[in-house]
Protein backbone atom coordinates (compact mmCIF):
# COMPACT_ATOMS: atom_id res chain seq x y z
CA UNK A 1 0.00 0.00 0.00
CA UNK A 2 3.23 2.46 1.02
CA UNK A 3 5.02 1.16 -1.70
CA UNK A 4 2.33 1.62 -4.71
CA UNK A 5 1.33 5.28 -2.90
CA UNK A 6 5.18 6.43 -3.01
CA UNK A 7 5.05 5.44 -7.09
CA UNK A 8 1.85 7.56 -7.73
CA UNK A 9 4.22 10.44 -5.60
CA UNK A 10 6.98 9.86 -7.38
CA UNK A 11 5.21 9.34 -11.15
CA UNK A 12 3.24 13.00 -9.88
CA UNK A 13 7.13 14.15 -9.50
CA UNK A 14 8.02 13.49 -12.79
CA UNK A 15 5.24 14.75 -14.59
CA UNK A 16 5.23 18.04 -13.14
CA UNK A 17 9.00 18.45 -14.23
CA UNK A 18 7.87 17.45 -17.32
CA UNK A 19 4.86 20.14 -17.64
CA UNK A 20 7.05 22.23 -15.49
CA UNK A 21 9.64 22.68 -17.92
CA UNK A 22 7.32 23.16 -21.14
CA UNK A 23 5.53 26.17 -19.39
CA UNK A 24 8.96 27.51 -18.45
CA UNK A 25 10.02 28.09 -21.40
CA UNK A 26 6.78 30.55 -22.78
CA UNK A 27 6.72 33.83 -21.15
CA UNK A 28 3.08 34.28 -19.79
CA UNK A 29 3.19 30.71 -17.64
CA UNK A 30 6.81 30.65 -16.92
CA UNK A 31 6.02 31.51 -13.42
CA UNK A 32 3.35 29.03 -13.02
CA UNK A 33 5.56 26.36 -14.65
CA UNK A 34 8.23 26.71 -11.68
CA UNK A 35 5.69 26.84 -8.91
CA UNK A 36 4.71 23.08 -10.78
CA UNK A 37 8.05 22.12 -10.83
CA UNK A 38 8.48 22.88 -7.26
CA UNK A 39 5.32 21.44 -5.95
CA UNK A 40 6.03 18.10 -7.74
CA UNK A 41 9.62 18.24 -6.25
CA UNK A 42 7.92 18.64 -2.85
CA UNK A 43 5.31 15.95 -3.09
CA UNK A 44 7.91 13.30 -4.60
CA UNK A 45 10.41 14.76 -1.46
CA UNK A 46 7.38 14.07 1.49
CA UNK A 47 6.50 11.12 0.05
CA UNK A 48 10.26 9.61 0.36
CA UNK A 49 10.67 10.96 3.74
CA UNK A 50 6.86 9.08 4.95
CA UNK A 51 6.32 6.24 3.03
CA UNK A 52 10.29 5.08 1.37
CA UNK A 53 10.36 1.73 3.64
CA UNK A 54 11.43 -0.95 1.13
CA UNK A 55 11.33 -4.61 2.12
CA UNK A 56 10.16 -4.29 5.70
CA UNK A 57 13.43 -2.01 6.37
CA UNK A 58 13.53 0.31 9.05
CA UNK A 59 14.02 4.47 8.23
CA UNK A 60 16.65 6.06 10.64
CA UNK A 61 17.89 9.08 11.39
CA UNK A 62 14.70 10.80 10.40
CA UNK A 63 15.79 13.63 12.72
CA UNK A 64 18.87 13.83 11.63
CA UNK A 65 17.31 14.27 8.05
CA UNK A 66 14.99 17.17 9.09
CA UNK A 67 17.06 19.13 10.68
CA UNK A 68 19.66 18.69 7.19
CA UNK A 69 17.00 19.93 5.24
CA UNK A 70 16.00 22.79 7.53
CA UNK A 71 19.71 24.02 7.81
CA UNK A 72 20.08 23.83 3.40
CA UNK A 73 16.30 25.10 3.22
CA UNK A 74 17.27 28.28 5.50
CA UNK A 75 20.60 28.79 3.65
CA UNK A 76 19.05 28.54 0.42
CA UNK A 77 15.95 30.38 0.54
CA UNK A 78 18.57 33.19 2.29
CA UNK A 79 20.81 33.21 -0.01
CA UNK A 80 18.31 33.16 -3.25
CA UNK A 81 16.37 36.13 -1.69
CA UNK A 82 18.77 38.29 -0.89
CA UNK A 83 21.60 37.51 -3.93
CA UNK A 84 21.32 40.55 -6.27
CA UNK A 85 19.73 40.23 -9.46
CA UNK A 86 23.37 40.99 -10.98
CA UNK A 87 25.13 38.09 -9.38
CA UNK A 88 22.01 35.68 -10.60
CA UNK A 89 24.25 33.82 -13.03
CA UNK A 90 26.99 33.17 -10.10
CA UNK A 91 24.04 31.88 -7.80
CA UNK A 92 22.35 29.58 -10.35
CA UNK A 93 26.18 28.30 -10.68
CA UNK A 94 26.70 28.08 -6.94
CA UNK A 95 23.29 25.87 -6.52
CA UNK A 96 24.45 23.75 -9.37
CA UNK A 97 27.72 22.66 -7.74
CA UNK A 98 25.62 21.94 -4.93
CA UNK A 99 23.62 19.71 -6.59
CA UNK A 100 26.94 17.87 -8.17
CA UNK A 101 28.01 17.61 -4.46
CA UNK A 102 24.89 15.80 -3.34
CA UNK A 103 25.38 13.45 -6.26
CA UNK A 104 29.23 12.87 -5.66
CA UNK A 105 28.69 12.15 -1.99
CA UNK A 106 26.04 9.79 -2.76
CA UNK A 107 28.34 7.81 -4.96
CA UNK A 108 31.20 7.57 -2.14
CA UNK A 109 28.57 6.15 0.20
CA UNK A 110 27.44 3.89 -2.51
CA UNK A 111 31.21 2.97 -3.57
CA UNK A 112 32.37 2.42 -0.18
CA UNK A 113 29.52 -0.47 0.70
CA UNK A 114 29.81 -1.88 -2.44
CA UNK A 115 27.93 -5.49 -2.59
CA UNK A 116 28.63 -8.84 -4.18
CA UNK A 117 25.26 -8.61 -5.45
CA UNK A 118 26.10 -5.38 -7.24
CA UNK A 119 26.49 -5.84 -11.06
CA UNK A 120 29.10 -4.32 -13.02
CA UNK A 121 26.18 -1.95 -14.32
CA UNK A 122 25.58 -0.59 -11.09
CA UNK A 123 28.79 0.08 -10.33
CA UNK A 124 29.20 1.76 -13.28
CA UNK A 125 26.35 4.06 -12.10
CA UNK A 126 28.58 4.80 -8.89
CA UNK A 127 31.25 5.83 -10.95
CA UNK A 128 29.52 7.67 -13.34
CA UNK A 129 28.02 9.42 -10.66
CA UNK A 130 30.79 10.26 -8.57
CA UNK A 131 32.76 11.70 -11.69
CA UNK A 132 30.18 13.49 -12.85
CA UNK A 133 29.29 14.98 -9.87
CA UNK A 134 32.66 16.13 -8.98
CA UNK A 135 33.20 17.24 -12.21
CA UNK A 136 29.91 19.48 -11.95
CA UNK A 137 30.77 20.80 -8.18
CA UNK A 138 34.41 21.75 -8.99
CA UNK A 139 33.95 23.41 -11.95
CA UNK A 140 30.62 25.30 -10.77
CA UNK A 141 33.13 26.50 -7.70
CA UNK A 142 35.22 27.42 -10.72
CA UNK A 143 32.62 29.28 -13.05
CA UNK A 144 31.58 30.98 -9.76
CA UNK A 145 34.97 32.35 -8.82
CA UNK A 146 35.21 33.50 -12.94
CA UNK A 147 31.97 35.63 -12.61
CA UNK A 148 32.64 36.64 -9.10
CA UNK A 149 35.99 38.34 -10.79
CA UNK A 150 38.09 36.44 -8.28
CA UNK A 151 39.70 33.82 -10.59
CA UNK A 152 41.27 34.89 -14.06
CA UNK A 153 41.69 32.37 -17.03
CA UNK A 154 44.81 30.22 -16.47
CA UNK A 155 45.88 28.13 -19.64
CA UNK A 156 49.04 26.44 -20.22
CA UNK A 157 50.82 24.49 -23.29
CA UNK A 158 49.39 21.30 -23.51
CA UNK A 159 46.66 21.62 -21.43
CA UNK A 160 44.23 20.28 -23.55
CA UNK A 161 46.93 17.11 -23.79
CA UNK A 162 46.81 17.13 -19.71
CA UNK A 163 43.12 17.36 -19.29
CA UNK A 164 42.55 14.51 -21.93
CA UNK A 165 44.83 12.30 -20.29
CA UNK A 166 43.12 13.24 -16.63
CA UNK A 167 40.34 11.47 -18.56
CA UNK A 168 41.70 8.59 -19.63
CA UNK A 169 43.16 8.09 -16.26
CA UNK A 170 39.70 8.26 -15.04
CA UNK A 171 38.25 5.70 -17.22
CA UNK A 172 40.97 3.46 -16.45
CA UNK A 173 40.63 3.28 -13.30
CA UNK A 174 36.90 3.31 -13.33
CA UNK A 175 37.45 0.04 -15.99
CA UNK A 176 39.59 -1.34 -13.17
CA UNK A 177 37.19 -1.16 -10.18
CA UNK A 178 34.20 -2.27 -11.95
CA UNK A 179 36.19 -5.25 -12.97
CA UNK A 180 37.60 -6.05 -9.61
CA UNK A 181 34.50 -7.59 -7.59
CA UNK A 182 34.17 -6.65 -3.77
CA UNK A 183 35.81 -3.75 -1.62
CA UNK A 184 37.77 -1.34 -3.52
CA UNK A 185 41.46 -0.46 -2.09
CA UNK A 186 41.51 2.82 -0.28
CA UNK A 187 44.42 4.07 -2.55
CA UNK A 188 42.72 3.53 -5.73
CA UNK A 189 39.77 5.20 -4.20
CA UNK A 190 41.34 8.28 -2.75
CA UNK A 191 42.98 8.77 -6.55
CA UNK A 192 40.21 8.32 -8.30
CA UNK A 193 38.13 10.62 -6.28
CA UNK A 194 41.20 13.40 -6.43
CA UNK A 195 41.12 12.90 -10.18
CA UNK A 196 37.25 14.00 -10.17
CA UNK A 197 37.89 16.61 -8.29
CA UNK A 198 41.09 17.85 -9.96
CA UNK A 199 39.06 17.57 -13.96
CA UNK A 200 36.47 20.04 -13.07
CA UNK A 201 39.13 22.21 -12.25
CA UNK A 202 41.33 22.03 -15.03
CA UNK A 203 37.94 21.36 -17.60
CA UNK A 204 36.62 25.19 -16.92
CA UNK A 205 39.69 27.08 -16.13
CA UNK A 206 41.29 27.80 -19.83
CA UNK A 207 37.26 28.73 -20.65
CA UNK A 208 37.02 32.78 -20.75
CA UNK A 209 35.05 34.45 -18.37
CA UNK A 210 32.65 35.51 -20.95
CA UNK A 211 31.67 31.59 -21.86
CA UNK A 212 30.57 31.01 -18.46
CA UNK A 213 27.34 30.78 -18.91
CA UNK A 214 27.55 28.16 -21.49
CA UNK A 215 30.01 26.56 -19.20
CA UNK A 216 27.40 26.63 -16.32
CA UNK A 217 24.36 25.40 -18.76
CA UNK A 218 26.57 22.64 -19.56
CA UNK A 219 27.61 21.17 -15.73
CA UNK A 220 23.89 21.92 -14.92
CA UNK A 221 22.94 19.57 -17.79
CA UNK A 222 26.21 17.15 -15.98
CA UNK A 223 24.50 17.78 -12.80
CA UNK A 224 21.00 15.95 -14.32
CA UNK A 225 23.10 12.97 -16.05
CA UNK A 226 24.67 12.49 -12.43
CA UNK A 227 21.07 12.67 -10.96
CA UNK A 228 19.95 10.26 -13.73
CA UNK A 229 22.68 7.36 -12.04
CA UNK A 230 21.88 7.65 -9.00
CA UNK A 231 17.90 7.14 -10.09
CA UNK A 232 19.43 4.23 -11.60
CA UNK A 233 21.16 2.50 -8.83
CA UNK A 234 17.99 3.00 -6.60
CA UNK A 235 15.76 2.24 -8.78
CA UNK A 236 13.95 5.30 -8.33
CA UNK A 237 12.00 6.57 -11.51
CA UNK A 238 11.68 10.28 -10.34
CA UNK A 239 15.01 10.91 -9.98
CA UNK A 240 15.87 9.10 -13.40
CA UNK A 241 12.95 10.91 -15.16
CA UNK A 242 14.01 14.15 -13.62
CA UNK A 243 17.56 13.76 -13.92
CA UNK A 244 17.59 12.73 -17.50
CA UNK A 245 15.43 15.59 -18.53
CA UNK A 246 17.63 17.80 -17.13
CA UNK A 247 20.69 16.51 -18.88
CA UNK A 248 18.98 16.30 -22.02
CA UNK A 249 17.05 19.32 -21.82
CA UNK A 250 20.40 21.29 -20.72
CA UNK A 251 22.58 19.97 -23.59
CA UNK A 252 19.96 22.18 -26.02
CA UNK A 253 20.18 24.45 -23.61
CA UNK A 254 23.68 24.92 -24.24
CA UNK A 255 23.98 24.16 -27.99
CA UNK A 256 21.40 27.22 -28.06
CA UNK A 257 23.29 29.53 -26.36
CA UNK A 258 26.48 28.89 -28.33
CA UNK A 259 23.84 29.31 -31.73
CA UNK A 260 22.64 32.98 -30.01
CA UNK A 261 26.75 33.45 -29.93
CA UNK A 262 26.92 32.12 -33.30
CA UNK A 263 29.58 29.79 -32.02
CA UNK A 264 30.00 25.50 -31.49
CA UNK A 265 30.24 23.89 -28.60
CA UNK A 266 33.42 22.36 -29.21
CA UNK A 267 34.78 26.48 -30.42
CA UNK A 268 33.67 27.18 -26.17
CA UNK A 269 35.10 24.52 -24.86
CA UNK A 270 38.69 24.49 -26.31
CA UNK A 271 38.72 28.11 -25.66
CA UNK A 272 40.43 29.50 -28.76
CA UNK A 273 38.62 32.39 -27.81
CA UNK A 274 40.46 33.95 -24.58
CA UNK A 275 43.92 33.21 -25.74
CA UNK A 276 43.53 34.27 -29.50
CA UNK A 277 46.09 36.84 -30.14
CA UNK A 278 46.33 36.42 -33.94
CA UNK A 279 43.93 38.35 -36.78
CA UNK A 280 44.10 41.85 -37.36
CA UNK A 281 41.12 43.13 -35.65
CA UNK A 282 43.28 42.53 -32.48
CA UNK A 283 45.48 46.15 -32.35
CA UNK A 284 48.44 46.24 -30.81
CA UNK A 285 48.84 48.45 -27.85
CA UNK A 286 49.73 52.23 -27.84
CA UNK A 287 48.64 52.03 -31.57
CA UNK A 288 44.81 51.85 -31.24
CA UNK A 289 43.81 54.82 -33.27
CA UNK A 290 42.24 58.19 -32.33
CA UNK A 291 39.00 58.29 -30.67
CA UNK A 292 36.50 61.41 -29.48
CA UNK A 293 35.70 62.10 -25.91
CA UNK A 294 32.31 64.07 -25.71
CA UNK A 295 31.59 66.01 -22.21
CA UNK A 296 28.47 65.05 -20.10
CA UNK A 297 27.03 68.36 -20.97
CA UNK A 298 27.34 67.58 -25.13
CA UNK A 299 25.86 64.48 -24.30
CA UNK A 300 22.87 65.90 -22.70
CA UNK A 301 22.34 67.91 -24.98
CA UNK A 302 21.96 65.70 -28.16
CA UNK A 303 20.27 63.47 -26.28
CA UNK A 304 17.79 66.37 -24.79
CA UNK A 305 17.07 67.47 -28.39
CA UNK A 306 17.01 64.26 -30.24
CA UNK A 307 14.05 62.71 -32.02
CA UNK A 308 14.61 59.53 -31.00
CA UNK A 309 17.40 57.65 -28.65
CA UNK A 310 18.35 53.65 -28.73
CA UNK A 311 20.27 53.04 -25.63
CA UNK A 312 22.29 49.68 -25.82
CA UNK A 313 22.60 48.21 -22.24
CA UNK A 314 25.45 45.76 -21.44
CA UNK A 315 27.94 44.43 -18.39
CA UNK A 316 29.29 47.85 -17.75
CA UNK A 317 25.49 48.82 -16.40
CA UNK A 318 25.08 45.26 -14.66
CA UNK A 319 28.43 45.54 -12.37
CA UNK A 320 27.28 48.97 -11.95
CA UNK A 321 23.87 48.66 -11.03
CA UNK A 322 22.96 51.33 -13.07
CA UNK A 323 19.49 49.71 -14.00
CA UNK A 324 17.04 51.89 -12.16
CA UNK A 325 19.44 54.76 -13.12
CA UNK A 326 19.17 54.08 -16.90
CA UNK A 327 15.28 53.88 -16.63
CA UNK A 328 15.25 57.25 -15.04
CA UNK A 329 17.12 59.33 -18.17
CA UNK A 330 14.66 56.65 -20.11
CA UNK A 331 11.73 57.81 -18.48
CA UNK A 332 12.91 61.55 -18.39
CA UNK A 333 13.86 61.69 -22.23
CA UNK A 334 10.34 60.11 -22.97
CA UNK A 335 8.33 63.08 -20.96
CA UNK A 336 10.62 65.33 -23.00
CA UNK A 337 9.18 64.31 -26.16
CA UNK A 338 12.07 62.26 -27.06
CA UNK A 339 11.54 58.35 -28.61
CA UNK A 340 13.65 55.90 -26.06
CA UNK A 341 13.82 52.34 -27.02
CA UNK A 342 16.30 49.55 -25.08
CA UNK A 343 18.40 47.27 -28.00
CA UNK A 344 18.71 43.85 -26.36
CA UNK A 345 21.19 41.49 -27.48
CA UNK A 346 20.91 38.32 -26.72
CA UNK A 347 23.88 37.70 -25.17
CA UNK A 348 24.79 41.13 -23.85
CA UNK A 349 25.78 40.75 -20.21
CA UNK A 350 27.12 37.63 -18.88
CA UNK A 351 23.62 35.47 -19.59
CA UNK A 352 21.43 35.02 -22.15
CA UNK A 353 18.57 37.17 -20.98
CA UNK A 354 20.56 38.62 -18.21
CA UNK A 355 19.40 42.02 -19.06
CA UNK A 356 15.93 41.57 -19.97
CA UNK A 357 15.89 40.69 -16.33
CA UNK A 358 17.58 43.61 -14.99
CA UNK A 359 15.54 45.88 -17.24
CA UNK A 360 12.68 44.27 -16.10
CA UNK A 361 13.87 45.03 -12.06
CA UNK A 362 13.94 48.61 -12.84
CA UNK A 363 10.55 48.47 -14.33
CA UNK A 364 11.49 49.26 -17.68
CA UNK A 365 8.31 48.72 -20.19
CA UNK A 366 8.48 45.61 -22.31
CA UNK A 367 6.98 47.39 -25.43
CA UNK A 368 10.63 49.97 -25.47
CA UNK A 369 13.00 46.35 -25.78
CA UNK A 370 13.74 45.69 -28.87
CA UNK A 371 15.03 42.31 -29.88
CA UNK A 372 18.32 42.33 -31.85
CA UNK A 373 16.83 42.07 -35.66
CA UNK A 374 13.91 44.89 -34.73
CA UNK A 375 16.85 47.33 -33.63
CA UNK A 376 18.66 46.61 -36.47
CA UNK A 377 15.83 48.34 -38.72
CA UNK A 378 15.78 50.97 -36.22
CA UNK A 379 19.46 52.52 -36.01
CA UNK A 380 18.85 54.33 -39.49
CA UNK A 381 16.72 56.22 -37.98
CA UNK A 382 18.12 56.68 -34.66
CA UNK A 383 19.55 60.04 -33.69
CA UNK A 384 21.75 58.64 -30.59
CA UNK A 385 22.79 55.19 -29.43
CA UNK A 386 23.97 55.59 -26.12
CA UNK A 387 26.04 52.29 -25.71
CA UNK A 388 26.33 51.57 -21.94
CA UNK A 389 29.14 48.87 -21.05
CA UNK A 390 28.28 46.85 -24.00
CA UNK A 391 31.40 46.11 -26.09
CA UNK A 392 31.76 42.71 -28.27
CA UNK A 393 27.81 42.81 -29.40
CA UNK A 394 28.51 46.22 -30.88
CA UNK A 395 31.37 45.14 -32.90
CA UNK A 396 32.02 45.47 -36.35
CA UNK A 397 34.50 43.11 -37.20
CA UNK A 398 31.77 40.40 -36.37
CA UNK A 399 30.22 41.56 -39.95
CA UNK A 400 33.50 42.77 -41.68
CA UNK A 401 36.64 41.14 -40.47
CA UNK A 402 36.81 37.25 -41.47
CA UNK A 403 40.06 36.74 -39.50
CA UNK A 404 38.04 38.15 -36.37
CA UNK A 405 37.24 35.95 -33.41
CA UNK A 406 33.61 36.87 -33.54
CA UNK A 407 33.21 37.17 -37.07
CA UNK A 408 29.77 35.99 -37.94
CA UNK A 409 28.18 36.26 -34.35
CA UNK A 410 24.86 38.90 -35.02
CA UNK A 411 25.77 42.53 -33.91
CA UNK A 412 23.71 45.23 -32.51
CA UNK A 413 24.34 47.64 -35.99
CA UNK A 414 24.74 50.57 -34.15
CA UNK A 415 27.07 52.21 -36.47
CA UNK A 416 23.94 53.29 -38.85
CA UNK A 417 22.61 55.81 -36.18
CA UNK A 418 23.92 59.45 -36.44
CA UNK A 419 25.53 59.23 -33.41
CA UNK A 420 27.20 56.85 -31.14
CA UNK A 421 27.50 57.78 -27.58
CA UNK A 422 29.74 54.99 -25.62
CA UNK A 423 29.79 54.81 -22.02
CA UNK A 424 32.68 52.68 -20.55
CA UNK A 425 35.35 52.97 -17.86
CA UNK A 426 38.38 53.09 -20.19
CA UNK A 427 39.75 51.90 -23.29
CA UNK A 428 40.35 48.43 -22.19
CA UNK A 429 38.99 45.93 -24.57
CA UNK A 430 35.90 43.78 -23.67
CA UNK A 431 35.66 40.37 -22.14
CA UNK A 432 36.48 38.28 -25.67
CA UNK A 433 39.98 40.42 -25.46
CA UNK A 434 39.22 41.96 -28.65
CA UNK A 435 39.63 46.01 -30.06
CA UNK A 436 36.88 47.46 -31.02
CA UNK A 437 36.85 49.33 -34.52
CA UNK A 438 33.82 51.60 -33.21
CA UNK A 439 35.21 53.70 -30.96
CA UNK A 440 37.42 54.97 -33.25
CA UNK A 441 34.60 55.79 -36.30
CA UNK A 442 33.99 59.37 -36.80
CA UNK A 443 30.00 59.29 -35.64
CA UNK A 444 31.43 57.39 -32.06
CA UNK A 445 32.38 60.01 -29.27
CA UNK A 446 33.61 58.30 -26.05
CA UNK A 447 31.61 59.05 -22.85
CA UNK A 448 34.41 57.50 -19.77
CA UNK A 449 32.70 56.81 -16.30
CA UNK A 450 31.27 54.24 -14.17
CA UNK A 451 27.29 53.48 -15.90
CA UNK A 452 25.61 54.86 -13.24
CA UNK A 453 27.67 57.93 -12.11
CA UNK A 454 27.45 58.75 -15.94
CA UNK A 455 23.80 58.38 -15.87
CA UNK A 456 22.56 60.21 -12.61
CA UNK A 457 24.67 62.99 -13.84
CA UNK A 458 22.88 62.90 -17.45
CA UNK A 459 19.47 62.86 -15.66
CA UNK A 460 20.44 66.21 -13.80
CA UNK A 461 21.98 67.77 -16.74
CA UNK A 462 18.55 66.64 -18.83
CA UNK A 463 16.31 68.08 -16.54
CA UNK A 464 18.42 71.30 -16.10
CA UNK A 465 18.02 71.72 -20.28
CA UNK B 1 28.54 -8.75 -26.26
CA UNK B 2 26.11 -11.68 -24.12
CA UNK B 3 26.16 -9.47 -21.02
CA UNK B 4 25.02 -6.26 -23.01
CA UNK B 5 22.63 -7.79 -24.78
CA UNK B 6 21.49 -9.29 -21.09
CA UNK B 7 21.09 -6.39 -19.73
CA UNK B 8 19.25 -4.81 -22.43
CA UNK B 9 17.01 -7.34 -22.09
CA UNK B 10 16.52 -6.72 -18.65
CA UNK B 11 16.22 -3.15 -18.23
CA UNK B 12 13.87 -2.57 -21.45
CA UNK B 13 11.75 -0.51 -19.42
CA UNK B 14 14.26 1.53 -18.27
CA UNK B 15 15.94 2.07 -21.77
CA UNK B 16 12.34 2.84 -22.88
CA UNK B 17 11.99 5.52 -19.98
CA UNK B 18 15.76 6.94 -20.64
CA UNK B 19 15.36 7.21 -24.47
CA UNK B 20 11.62 8.44 -24.24
CA UNK B 21 13.31 11.25 -21.74
CA UNK B 22 16.40 12.41 -23.66
CA UNK B 23 13.66 13.58 -26.79
CA UNK B 24 11.23 14.95 -24.15
CA UNK B 25 13.96 16.88 -22.92
CA UNK B 26 14.95 18.05 -26.00
CA UNK B 27 11.40 18.51 -27.37
CA UNK B 28 10.11 20.60 -24.55
CA UNK B 29 12.98 23.16 -24.42
CA UNK B 30 14.01 23.39 -28.36
CA UNK B 31 11.71 26.20 -29.10
CA UNK B 32 12.38 28.63 -26.23
CA UNK B 33 12.99 32.35 -26.82
CA UNK B 34 16.01 33.74 -25.86
CA UNK B 35 14.81 35.80 -23.24
CA UNK B 36 14.26 33.47 -20.89
CA UNK B 37 17.35 31.19 -21.25
CA UNK B 38 18.55 31.98 -18.05
CA UNK B 39 15.10 31.28 -15.70
CA UNK B 40 15.42 28.27 -17.74
CA UNK B 41 18.69 27.50 -16.74
CA UNK B 42 18.03 28.14 -13.14
CA UNK B 43 14.40 26.07 -13.31
CA UNK B 44 16.02 23.16 -14.78
CA UNK B 45 18.60 23.64 -12.02
CA UNK B 46 16.36 23.28 -9.43
CA UNK B 47 14.83 20.23 -11.08
CA UNK B 48 17.74 18.16 -11.10
CA UNK B 49 18.27 19.05 -7.23
CA UNK B 50 15.97 15.76 -7.20
CA UNK B 51 18.96 14.13 -6.58
CA UNK B 52 18.14 15.33 -2.87
CA UNK B 53 16.20 11.99 -2.31
CA UNK B 54 18.89 9.73 -3.13
CA UNK B 55 20.53 11.64 0.00
CA UNK B 56 17.41 11.39 2.36
CA UNK B 57 17.23 7.51 1.16
CA UNK B 58 21.24 7.18 1.97
CA UNK B 59 20.57 8.58 5.65
CA UNK B 60 17.35 6.56 5.56
CA UNK B 61 19.58 3.16 5.45
CA UNK B 62 22.51 3.54 7.31
CA UNK B 63 22.23 2.13 10.67
CA UNK B 64 22.11 5.32 13.82
CA UNK B 65 26.12 4.37 14.83
CA UNK B 66 27.78 4.55 11.54
CA UNK B 67 29.01 7.80 11.35
CA UNK B 68 30.93 8.20 8.36
CA UNK B 69 27.63 7.73 6.14
CA UNK B 70 26.07 9.66 8.20
CA UNK B 71 28.04 12.44 8.03
CA UNK B 72 28.01 12.47 4.45
CA UNK B 73 24.70 11.74 4.15
CA UNK B 74 23.55 14.73 6.33
CA UNK B 75 26.20 16.89 3.94
CA UNK B 76 24.34 15.64 1.16
CA UNK B 77 20.98 16.38 2.53
CA UNK B 78 21.87 19.81 2.96
CA UNK B 79 23.62 20.24 -0.16
CA UNK B 80 20.82 19.07 -1.92
CA UNK B 81 18.24 21.03 -0.38
CA UNK B 82 20.10 24.23 -1.14
CA UNK B 83 19.97 23.61 -4.90
CA UNK B 84 16.13 22.67 -4.47
CA UNK B 85 15.14 25.70 -2.27
CA UNK B 86 17.33 28.04 -3.40
CA UNK B 87 17.66 26.92 -7.33
CA UNK B 88 13.25 27.24 -7.19
CA UNK B 89 13.30 30.43 -4.93
CA UNK B 90 15.91 32.05 -7.11
CA UNK B 91 13.82 30.90 -10.81
CA UNK B 92 10.62 33.02 -8.89
CA UNK B 93 12.80 35.96 -8.04
CA UNK B 94 14.23 36.12 -11.46
CA UNK B 95 10.16 35.52 -13.37
CA UNK B 96 8.52 37.82 -11.15
CA UNK B 97 10.32 40.56 -12.48
CA UNK B 98 9.21 39.03 -15.99
CA UNK B 99 6.10 39.67 -14.55
CA UNK B 100 5.94 43.06 -12.87
CA UNK B 101 6.89 44.12 -16.21
CA UNK B 102 4.09 42.60 -18.06
CA UNK B 103 1.33 44.21 -15.55
CA UNK B 104 2.98 47.61 -15.54
CA UNK B 105 2.19 47.56 -19.27
CA UNK B 106 -1.12 46.44 -18.81
CA UNK B 107 -1.90 48.58 -16.30
CA UNK B 108 -0.74 51.65 -18.29
CA UNK B 109 -2.54 49.99 -21.53
CA UNK B 110 -5.73 50.16 -19.22
CA UNK B 111 -4.71 53.58 -18.22
CA UNK B 112 -4.58 55.10 -21.64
Amino acid sequence: MQASILAICYLIGSVSFIIGLKMLSHPATARRGNLVSAAGMGIAILGTLFLYRPQGTTFHNFTWIAAAMAIGAVIGAVSARKVKMTAMPEMVSLFNGMGGLCAALISIVELGRIAQDHTDMHVLSILAGMVIGCVSFTGSMIAYGKLRGKIKDHTFRGQHIVNMAVLLLIIAIGVFIIRGSGAVPGYIFYSFLAMSIGYGILFVLPIGGADMPVVISLLNSFTGIATACAGFLYNNQVMLTGGILVGSAGAILTILMCKAMNRSLTNVLIGSFGSAGTGSARIADGEQGTFREISLNDAAMVMGYAHKVMIVPGYGLAVAQAQHACHELGKLLQKNGVEVKYAIHPVAGRMPGHMNVLLAEADVSYDDLLELEQANEEFNSTDVVLILGANDVVNPAARDDPSSPIYGMPVLEVWNAKLVIVNKRSMRPGYAGIENQLFFQSNTSMLFGNAKHVLTQLVTLVKEL
Amino acid sequence: MQTLLNFIQANLELLYVVILSVFLGIEVISRVPSVLHTPLMSGANAIHGVIIIGSIIVMGEASADNYPVLALGFIAVIVGTINVVGGFVVTDRMLEMFKTGKDTRSKRIKDN
